[in-house]
């Protein structure tokens, strides 16, 4: 029993840094209706840069923080200049194969700007388990996960009422819905959209310091986005709780099955039983748990 | 001028008690009218009064949750959109529905693709029954083309005509598919004189030359009261009127429809 | 004044039907044709047929495949490499169990089995559309790689999956040399493109496109949207296995399932839309293109370096290439996204029409 709730504990933790990546991919389409495939690119980029300014530059933490979060936020505003606004109105099919090319290109250049070695990143906090829950239930919970938990829950928090509360937030949700009635009335788009990309390279960021001090600041960081879209389908695409509640089910499942179902196929499950999952609910939802439905009017 | 007398004949279609619903939304409540075979009958209505509807559910596009419909002696709760086509029913949108990637010819070729039978291995090859069977089915393509006057226009991607011809190039698609019962929403909207007289002389020409009955919506009083054998007139998803142009005419129900005294 | 149709009446359907109905198209076509089939052999040396021909002959049919399914049919698909591993695969063990088959009906074969995987991954395409569909196939492609590394039958019980492609034999003829593969993978791959191209010009194609367009209105035409969205899928994923099978026996000679990445079905989704969607030339340039880009940028940077090296005494670093070549290929796909988005295909049909109008400008 106890080891069951090990691994679903650790499932579910796992799950939360899913959501903390599923979440940028939420911010973009919710404010511009881009999938934006280059979200993985971004968190790579942005964990490299941190580091690359503290090895390379000499910089302190607290200072480098600040500084690659302003990297980021320039990132942004130039992907929405170049890239966004030349294909206002184009079909989304058409912006998610520029954000594939996008990615593409933010992959060779943070490797030609920093390097291809994979190197570690520090944030204090060990990757041990508590003792006391060792020590008196048998079960082991990383510190490292549980913060990142608790990091990712804060974020999701202040980016839900971001959208839901403020005047930002409604005008974000108009963008996404049609970007031609929304600059109709008046909404400043290409504003908005630096608005949602600044705060995209902030959710990449966390992301990225999160997952490079767990698993190393390298090349495969950017195959994070590919966990992400199961997380996605599940929760439906617009919607900042459905991450949370996606990245929980995927990562919990995910590890589930992999403990108890794996060894009767050979094990190596984990890298598409989250696809199938999402795949079979599809079927079921197509919108998933928390998105809108879509009507086709003929 | 005067048209000559059309021998209609007896009911073709014939809707009991359609009721259609989305959530809340009352799209139709108990519709019951008749369609007599190689007549012109007219749906009219102020807007949102369900008429798109009412052809979506005779089209097998959205399922009623009560009443019947039967075409041809055969009677259905709701029709499943390839059956339909099957049995020989076609029609026109509203907000034009081509296939913008493909040429006017392209469009209406595939008005045919219910008719072709060669699989898809013989036409990968291109001969003998494929090759034939394109080009037999390319010469009555062509026959619609002259018909509807479109001949300078077959090569022309879709996308790129006026919003007229695209109107006559999705009328020829429906024609290609040798129809006997012709759907048309709102044929004529958004047309200058010209264009709807020309419109007006093809539907007519279709009534008289093929024998195709024809159901269609407009807004256009003086085209209905021209061509139109009988109409039906909904408001709010009911039917308020039906019977020949004259005598929905002069029905007080329908006047006060369209003239936006409360009820 | 070359390109003039002036003259040049069609009086029958089937001529107006044909794939080039220009004179001057046709005698192109049948010249490039002929310097494929004839000249090419006696003058290319093996670099060129090893490195750079065969590649694109076979990238080429692997894009027509996936043009068919995302380009004419509207379906994207992410997981194209996951069927060429299944062409490769089936192939070897065709080949490996039944020595008795020819090889073209082992291909065939193999070929068929791609399209069988390719429907199932396909039905989930009855449900669900655009990108959410594009997620489905991600499925495939990690399901199909893990499945055959998993189970060592595929690959003949051989450490880490790895197979070693057999020689190719016909009518007890062995196909070894650069040239011999080379005029293999030519004959079949012109096969199937003429193929390709009289089935999208026919009602398959056109129901396909219509799928694409607007489905609504194609279900309500009488167009069966089940049947043609998964003929869509067997079709293309029988092309990508073929193309995998070429890739295994034809180019690489040993491969392993973890070469058929996902970077591999980016790369075809690239020539895809670089070479523009829903055209089968467009098959051929964009393919051409990305194999060539490399060796091109790598000629640029090393003659930069030269100049450089002479010039200031420093050269730029060794991984600026391929670094650079990221770069580069993310920036042209979104450049031509922008400016082009149906690519060269589009380019070459302006250029015709400049031509037809040479030399006046308009």
């Amino acid at each position: 029993m106890s080891f069951f709730l090990e691994v679903l504990i650790g499932g579910l933790l796992s799950g939360v840094m899913y959501s903390l990546v599923a979440l940028g991919f939420v911010l973009i389409f919710k404010a511009s209706g881009v999938f934006n495939f280059a979200q993985g690119a971004m968190v790579f980029f942005a964990a490299i840069t941190f580091v690359g300014l503290q090895k390379e530059y000499g910089i302190d933490f607290w200072l480098a923080l600040p500084l690659t979060l302003a990297v980021m936020v320039v990132l942004g505003l130039l992907i929405e200049r170049v890239v966004l606004r030349p294909l206002v109105n184009q079909p989304q099919i058409t912006l998610f194969m520029a954000t594939i090319g996008l990615s593409f290109f933010i992959e060779g250049l943070a490797q030609m700007l920093w390097g291809s070695t994979p190197r570690g990143l520090e944030l204090g906090i060990q990757d041990q388990p508590f003792e006391w829950l060792m020590d008196r239930f048998n079960i082991g919970v990383s510190q490292f996960d549980v913060f990142a938990a608790v990091v990712s829950g804060v974020l999701v928090v202040l980016l839900a009422i971001l959208f839901q509360r403020t005047r930002i937030g409604r005008a974000l949700r108009a963008v996404a819905d049609d970007h031609q009635a929304a600059l109709s009335i008046g909404i400043p788009l290409q504003q908005i959209w630096a608005i949602v990309w600044a705060v995209a390279g902030f959710v990449a960021l966390v992301a990225g310091m999160l997952w490079g001090a767990r698993n190393g600041v390298s090349f495969s960081l950017t195959f994070v986005v590919l966990k992400a879209l199961p997380v996605l389908i599940l929760g439906g695409f617009e919607s900042v709780p459905g991450a949370i509640v996606g990245g929980l089910i995927i990562g919990a499942a995910e590890k589930l099955c992999e403990v108890y179902l794996g060894p009767f196929v050979g094990g190596g499950i984990e890298g598409w039983v989250a696809y199938v999952i999402a795949l079979l609910f599809l079927l079921v939802r197509p919108e998933g748990l928390f998105g809108e439905k879509h009507i086709d009017r003929v | 001028m005067p048209t000559p007398a059309r021998r209609i004949g007896d009911v073709v279609l014939s809707l009991d008690g359609i009721s259609l619903a989305f959530g809340g939304v009352k799209a139709l409540t108990d519709i019951t009218f008749d369609v007599r075979e190689h007549e012109v009958r007219a749906i009219i209505g102020p807007n949102g009064a369900g008429k798109s509807s009412m052809l979506n559910v005779i089209n097998g596009v959205y399922r009623p949750q009560k009443g019947t419909i039967t075409y041809r002696g055969r009677q259905r709760h709701g029709m499943d959109s390839h059956a339909v086509a099957e049995a020989g029913i076609a029609r026109t949108f509203q907000n034009i529905a081509l296939f913008r990637g493909m040429s006017v010819l392209d469009n209406i070729m595939t008005g045919r693709n219910l008719k072709m039978r060669t699989s898809f291995i013989e036409q990968a090859f291109w001969w003998g029954r494929a090759r034939r069977e394109e080009l037999d089915h390319r010469a009555k393509v062509e026959e619609v083309i002259d018909f509807l006057e479109i001949q300078h226009i077959r090569k022309t991607p879709v996308g790129r005509l006026p919003y007229g011809l695209q109107k006559r190039v999705e009328l020829a698609r429906a024609l290609a598919a040798e129809p006997s019962l012709l759907l048309l929403d709102e044929p004529m909207a958004g047309m200058n004189v010209e264009e709807k007289q020309d419109m007006c002389r093809f539907v007519l020409d279709v009534n008289e030359q093929y024998g195709t009955t024809i159901v269609l919506i407009e807004h256009d009083m003086g085209v209905v009261m021209d061509i139109s054998d009988r109409v039906v007139v909904l408001d709010y998803g009911r039917k308020i009127g039906d019977g020949t142009p004259d005598e929905v005419r002069g029905n007080q129900a329908v006047i006060d429809a369209y003239l936006g005294v409360a009820h | 004044m070359l390109y003039r149709e002036a003259g040049q009446f069609k009086v029958t359907y089937a001529k107006d039907q044909q794939i080039f109905p220009i004179r001057q198209d046709r005698i192109a076509v049948i010249a490039v044709v002929v310097f494929a089939f004839v000249v090419v052999p006696l003058i290319a040396n093996q670099y060129w047929l090893s490195a750079i021909l065969i590649p694109v002959l076979i990238f080429s049919l692997a894009t027509l495949g996936l043009n068919i399914l995302t380009g004419y049919a509207g379906q994207l698909s992410l997981g194209t490499a996951a069927f060429m591993a299944v062409g490769a695969f089936a192939a070897y063990n065709f080949e490996l169990r039944m020595p008795a088959l020819p090889l073209p009906v082992s291909f065939f074969l193999a070929g068929c089995c791609a399209a069988l995987v390719g429907i199932v991954f396909g039905l989930p395409s009855l449900r669900i559309k655009g990108f959410y569909l594009a997620v489905a196939t991600l499925a495939a492609q990690f399901f199909v790689v893990w499945a055959l590394v998993r189970f060592p039958w595929f690959s003949n019980y051989s450490s880490s999956g790895v197979i070693t492609a057999q020689t190719m034999v016909m009518f007890g003829i062995p196909f070894e040399t650069p040239v011999e593969k080379y005029m293999i993978t030519l004959t079949i791959v012109a096969l199937l493109a003429l193929a390709a191209k009289n089935l999208v010009r026919s009602a398959t194609g056109r129901a396909w496109m219509a799928v694409r367009d607007m489905d609504v209105a194609a279900e309500v035409i009488g167009i069966r949207l089940m049947r043609t969205k998964l003929l869509a899928f067997a079709v293309s994923s029988f092309y990508c296995g073929i193309a995998g099978a070429l890739y295994a026996y034809a180019y690489l000679g040993t491969v392993e399932p973890e070469a058929f990445t996902l970077d591999l079905s980016f790369r075809i989704l690239f020539m895809v839309i670089i070479g523009g969607m829903g055209s089968i030339l467009g098959s051929f340039l964009g393919a051409a293109f990305i194999v060539l880009m490399p060796i091109v940028l790598n000629v640029l940077v090393h003659w930069l370096n030269g100049i450089l090296q002479s010039t200031f005494a420093w050269s730029l670093p060794g991984s600026i290439t391929s670094n650079l070549e990221l770069m580069v290929f993310g920036g042209l796909i979104i450049f031509f996204l922008i400016v082009e988005p149906h690519g060269l295909a589009r380019l070459w049909q302006i250029g015709k029409e400049k031509l037809r109008l040479w030399p006046f400008p308009h």
